[in-house]
């Protein structure tokens, strides 16, 4: 545990006598107390919104105002990209979950730098290349994105929220991404492994 | 008061933006502190080696839920006023499945993606430009797809609702099989860690 969750941050130099200086990245925290804390995050999302968290929602508004500044047309009459662009009243950027997205890139920048743990890196295990780890992370990555919309919702609108509230579609959501997850693991150890 | 305070217009949408942020910056210091900045860790549960994924969403399902449940019981918090997704079983179970393969494949899902871009992950950002393409892709495919999209519609539908069973009980059951769940990932990583151990002593 203590060698995945231990990284150093790389040493910088002082201008005289060039002192290297090691700071330690801060292992994670106890996955209990985060799970709690993330627990307690969620509820006061339901208590002051009656909603709980997103994601994959705020890439969708995004994804559709893209569309509909390039062909307007195009989107205005697809029923998928209409209901991310709402009826024209107001800016659809101006959106609850896309303001919540941009507070979790804060977050978790301020989060990271406290423990001294933003670091520029690719994440990946010992056997394989750069180049592939970044075209599975993009192929990954459309999967993700092509399912979530599929189901309504991705692990944090989905899993987490829907989890909370016992909706019943949600479970089912959730138990499928273990399932899938764990069905395709074989095939990708030489990435992770 | 009552609960969910902006469905009793305590506030209006602008101002339930501000809250969006500080939920939003609250989200994402939980999920770096739980370690989900990094895809290493959370493919690591798809291996057995690093069960995090599991514990700190199910200890968060578990504690948002009892939340949920003893505010409402206490007649704070009215769960009616709870946004509930549609259920459409097929094409939730299917997305489900791609979804967790893309998982597996990319390393992240889209909130924990943020969070590794926010602290500097180069494979996020590009899991980031892949999401937003395959989202580009359902869109275009949507109007072929939208009857299967909207198939098997069950209505906002709870466990409790679709089992028939009090909405303490499934709660109790929920928190069993969580705990159950804890206890078999805690043994899993020992037996994963001994395993490791003896092939390279």
């Amino acid at each position: 545990m203590t060698s995945l969750t231990k990284k150093f941050s790389h040493a910088f130099e002082k201008d005289e006598g060039h002192v290297h200086i090691e700071i330690e990245a801060k292992p994670y925290s106890n996955p209990y107390l985060v799970g709690i804390g993330l627990g307690l995050v969620l509820l006061a999302s339901f208590v002051i919104m009656g909603r709980g968290l997103g994601a994959s929602g705020a890439l969708s508004t995004l994804v559709a105002s893209g569309v509909n500044a390039i062909a307007p047309d195009h989107a205005s009459h697809n029923p998928f990209y209409s209901e991310y662009l709402g009826d024209g009243t107001t800016n659809p950027l101006k959106d609850w979950l896309i303001f919540q997205v941009i507070g979790v890139l804060v977050g978790g920048f301020l989060s990271g730098t406290i423990s001294h743990r933003v670091k520029k890196g690719i994440e990946k295990g010992p056997h394989i290349s750069t180049k592939m780890r970044l075209i599975y992370a993009f192929v990954g990555g459309g999967l993700l994105g092509w399912g979530a919309k599929l189901a309504r919702g991705c692990m944090s609108g989905q899993a987490l929220t829907g989890g909370a509230v016992l909706n019943l579609g949600s479970w089912a959501f959730m138990m499928m991404v273990f399932a899938g997850g764990y069905g395709a693991a074989y095939f990708m150890r030489r990435q992770w492994i | 008061m009552n609960a969910p305070f902006f469905k009793f217009d305590y506030f209006n949408t602008d101002v339930s933006l501000i809250f969006a942020f500080i939920i939003g910056i609250a989200f994402g210091i939980a999920l770096e502190r739980g370690g989900f900045g990094r895809a290493t860790i959370l493919a690591a549960q798809f291996y057995f080696t690093n069960m995090r994924v599991l514990k700190v969403m199910f200890t968060a399902i578990v504690t948002a839920m009892l939340g949920l449940f003893y505010l409402s019981v206490i007649g704070f918090l009215d769960l009616s006023l709870i946004y509930l997704t549609t259920t459409n079983m097929l094409p939730m179970v299917v997305g489900g499945l791609v979804a967790g393969v893309g998982f597996v494949i990319g390393g992240y899902c889209p909130g924990t993606s943020m969070v590794a871009v926010a602290t500097g992950k180069i494979d996020a950002m590009v899991y980031v430009l892949g999401m937003m393409f395959g989202i580009f892709v359902f869109g275009e495919m949507f109007p072929s797809i939208e009857s299967f999209f909207n198939s098997s519609e069950m209505g906002s539908v709870t466990l409790p609702q679709y089992f028939n069973m009090s909405y303490g009980l499934v709660v109790f059951l929920v928190v069993l099989m969580a705990l159950g769940a804890f206890a078999a990932a805690e043994w899993g990583e020992r037996k994963m860690a001994a395993k490791k151990s003896e092939a390279n002593p």
